[in-house]
């Protein structure tokens, strides 16, 4: 097993532990019901997660992730309610709008070598104003399209329902495995985490990659903000305020390494799960806190932060 | 050896602002011939290798592949003509596999998908033909240097495939690995490869390379099969002292000795042979060798920079320990490095604060000098050194390169030391200051103060020194002291010629 295994096995057995851990306190949360809520309610924060994977792994941030779900929100709202577009039309244009931002955002960060994380904070500020602007207040939205994809969903047995978002995210995690790890593109996103320099040397088209991962991210902000409005039937400025922080957790918790070049796509999905059981058990339970959702991801961070310098500390082993 | 240069390097000029890095060098490689390229620092060897490779555009005179002209952009660029590069820090991908280091940017793909299978048995074949059975999967990070150099080559030789640039490859290997590697340049060099091998260390350009080219402060000494050669041959021409010039009796060669002040004994780390060495007060001991020889290694670890695995250190007999260099400047070592804009001065802080922060770190926080006391010091030994500084309340990096060195000698004199390492005092620094450093070292030494100095420059070891190590691969080969120090018999122990025993 390859060292970078290690984190994400620990991730996986952690999480199957706290969920055991879980049931053996309220068994009701053993069911498929439980289950499809899981997928259903985290499926902004794992499709956001996963453009936040692309992005880690290759040496950078991202934190203009929540922003831009809230400004997608807003247009869609705006779109669907004031100019009467079709919700379809209005997905693809606030794809399209945020796409194109990522793709100036990484050519920023590329052309002026400027540090990702200073580009894509003013993103964040650009994405938050501009959402106020467009609508300072939340917009509510009717449509019979909204209402029928709400209504879809698939039954799984035991009375749990696998809903459209869930379906969307499941099937964005299972392509982002594939980008990640089968195609040329992913590679080289690997290759930008592992040494920048020694990329370029090898032929690693820098500027391309760097460009599209920085899309990818917030093509995928974007389609988390499409999933956030169909979920609550809202735009508004302020959604999905501080899910840039939640998205790094997850990745980090799911064993990728935040200075880049290690982790798997399929463990930030346990990350995001990790971090949606917590919430789950305290809705449980009714006596907690949520803010103990926060303490909890507070002391994975820190656990799996420890965990992965003890893992790649280790020198070469073979000779 | 008859058929015409693969690569070929005419009259090349590179000039970086005043200085003249290369002056009208010419330079050939054959195919099926390993030709070294040899130099001290700063004598123009890697301006050059940059050149061939692309990193650098040159500035005058030109590259011919097999007889037509080139200009190359980038290395990339001169890798598609066939010129691969394999560097001392091996520029690959230590976080991804053997075999996608090997395959990346033309990875075999399927559906548009890359066929991982195919990769991993096309590097086993590849990796087979280096003598290399390896898991092709596991990350390159587990597998050790000299198998990360096999992997490198591999790829540059794939990609590449006329002519294979070796830039001290074997610096952080261990003698088996070296041969290992030796194996794999030999085979390439028989299947009509030119290699061009860059090292510090001679011998090995005995055992491996056809030719030699000698550079020296930007200009090519001689380009010679080396079977005319001998190793002092090589050592003259790359030091440029010949046997001509003069020799300076130190004043205090073989003197009496005041006591040990400091006994290093079996003092060393992984890939460092332990040495014993004792300086005595009022004693300067020099340390000549070449570039790579260890002298800087030595330093750091007298001075706790790189931790010691074994051995002990003694100041005035007692034993202390000395791990890190707070350790070592509180049993009141002071070490002047050898890239003082990297790791001596604080360009930014002035140059009161430069002289006193050695002082005040020894102190410890709650016994801040205040402005009173840090002025007066900074006077005091501004005004000792002779540091001409308009102002001691002006940025340190202002100064000229002998200021700067006098500044911080100032900053170890300050704590008031018993043992100063000066690692290459003098370097970039212009000739009238050299003098004033020299001073400065032999005043230092009469004051009663045991110093350890390293330095390139010969007639300058030999100015200062009442004892002189000479170093070769990493290890103490000879000591000279009394009426033995003169720069010819220094040459003939950095070349290990059969007067002395070779280790």
């Amino acid at each position: 097993m390859t060292r970078s295994l290690r984190p994400l096995m620990a991730t996986a057995l952690i999480f199957l532990f706290a969920y055991m851990l879980a049931v053996s306190q309220q068994p009701a949360m053993l069911s498929t019901r439980v289950l499809g809520n899981f997928l259903t309610d985290n499926a902004f924060l794992g499709i956001a997660a996963v453009g936040m994977t692309f992005v880690i792994l290759s040496g950078g941030i991202d934190l203009s992730v929540g922003a831009v779900i809230g400004f997608t929100t807003v247009l869609v709202a705006v779109l669907i309610m004031w100019l009467q577009l079709h919700p379809l039309i209005a997905f693809a244009i606030a794809l399209i709008v945020a796409t194109a931002f990522g793709a100036i955002m990484g050519a920023a960060i590329h052309y002026l070598k400027v540090p990702s994380f200073i580009v894509t904070l003013a993103g964040m500020f650009l994405a938050r104003g501009g959402a106020s602007v467009l609508s300072p207040d939340s917009i509510g939205i009717q449509h019979d399209f909204y209402a029928t994809v709400q209504k879809s969903y698939i039954l799984l047995p035991g009375g749990g329902r696998l809903t459209v978002v869930g379906i969307i995210m499941l099937v964005v995690f299972a392509l982002a495995i594939l980008l990640a790890h089968r195609t040329r593109f992913g590679s080289n996103v690997y290759a930008l985490g592992g040494s920048e320099t020694s990329a370029a040397l090898m032929g690693v088209p820098v500027a391309r990659t760097t460009i599209s991962i920085y899309a990818l991210s917030s093509f995928l902000a974007g389609l988390a903000g499409v999933v956030f409005s169909l979920y609550t039937s809202a735009g508004y400025s302020l959604n999905a305020l501080g899910v840039e922080l939640d998205a790094i957790a997850a990745v980090v918790i799911g064993g990728t390494l935040l200075t880049g070049g290690y982790g798997f796509v399929a463990g930030t999905f346990i990350g995001v799960m990790l971090q949606g059981l917590v919430q789950t058990y305290i809705v449980f339970d009714g006596t907690l806190s949520s803010w103990w959702t926060k303490i909890v991801v507070g002391v994975l961070l820190f656990m799996f932060i420890v965990l992965q310098r003890l893992v790649f500390r280790a020198g070469p082993r073979r000779t | 050896m008859t058929e015409r240069p693969v690569l070929e390097a005419r009259g090349i000029v590179k000039v970086f602002g005043q200085h003249r890095a290369l002056e009208a060098v010419d330079f050939t490689a054959h195919p099926g011939e390993v030709h070294a390229l040899l130099g001290e620092n700063g004598a123009g060897k890697s301006t050059l290798i940059k050149i061939l490779t692309g990193a650098y555009q040159p500035d005058g005179g030109e590259l011919l592949l097999e007889g037509q002209p080139i200009t190359l952009r980038d290395p990339l660029h001169g890798q598609s003509y066939g010129i691969g590069t394999v560097y001392q820090e091996v520029n690959l991908l230590p976080n991804r596999s053997v075999a996608e280091n090997l395959f990346l940017g033309r990875q075999p793909t399927r559906l548009g998908l890359v066929d991982r299978k195919r990769i991993d048995a096309q590097a086993r074949e590849l990796l087979s033909r280096y003598g290399l059975d390896i898991d092709v999967r596991a990350e390159l990070s587990e597998y050790s240097v000299a198998v990360q150099q096999i992997v490198a080559i591999a790829r540059a030789v794939e990609l590449s495939g006329k002519v294979l640039v070796l830039d001290e490859p074997t610096a952080s290997l261990d003698r088996n690995e070296v041969q290992r590697l030796f194996d794999v340049v030999r085979a390439l060099k028989a299947k009509g490869l030119a290699i061009i091998f860059i090292t510090h260390f001679l011998d090995q350009v005995f055992d491996l390379a056809d030719r030699v080219t000698i550079l020296r402060n930007g200009k090519r000494v001689t380009t010679q099969a080396l079977d005319t050669l001998n190793t002092t041959d090589v050592v003259r021409m790359m030091l440029g002292k010949d046997v001509t010039f003069e020799h300076h009796p130190s004043a205090l060669a073989g003197g009496p000795k005041g006591a040990v002040k400091v006994r290093f004994q079996g003092l060393g780390r992984k890939g460092m042979p332990a040495f014993d060495l004792a300086v005595h007060e009022g004693e300067v001991v020099g340390v000549a060798g070449l570039l790579g020889s260890g002298r800087t290694e030595v330093a750091r670890l007298m001075f706790g920079v790189d931790g010691a695995d074994t051995g002990e250190v003694f100041v005035d007999g007692q034993p202390v320990s000395i791990r890190n260099p707070a350790q070592a400047v509180a049993a009141g070592f002071g070490f002047c490095p050898e890239d003082r804009k990297l790791d001596g001065i604080f360009g930014d802080l002035s140059v009161r604060e430069n002289i006193i922060i050695a002082l005040q770190a020894k102190l410890g926080w709650f016994k801040a000098l205040n402005r009173e006391d840090q002025v007066e010091l900074a006077g005091r030994y501004a005004e000792a050194l002779d540091i001409r500084a308009a102002d001691h309340d002006m940025p340190v990096k202002l100064l000229s390169g002998g200021n700067q060195q006098k500044v911080i000698l100032a900053r170890w004199l300050a704590i008031d030391p018993t043992f100063l390492i000066l690692d290459e005092p003098t370097r970039g620094i212009d000739v009238g200051a050299h003098a004033e450093i020299v001073r400065t070292i032999n005043r230092l030494r009469e004051e009663g103060l045991a110093l350890f100095v390293i330095s390139s420059e010969l007639d300058e070891v030999v100015a200062y020194s009442n004892r002189i190590v000479v170093m070769r691969d990493r290890e103490m080969v000879a000591e000279l002291d009394g009426d033995a120090i003169a720069p010819d018999a220094i040459v003939q122990a950095i070349a290990g010629t059969p007067e002395e025993a070779r280790p």
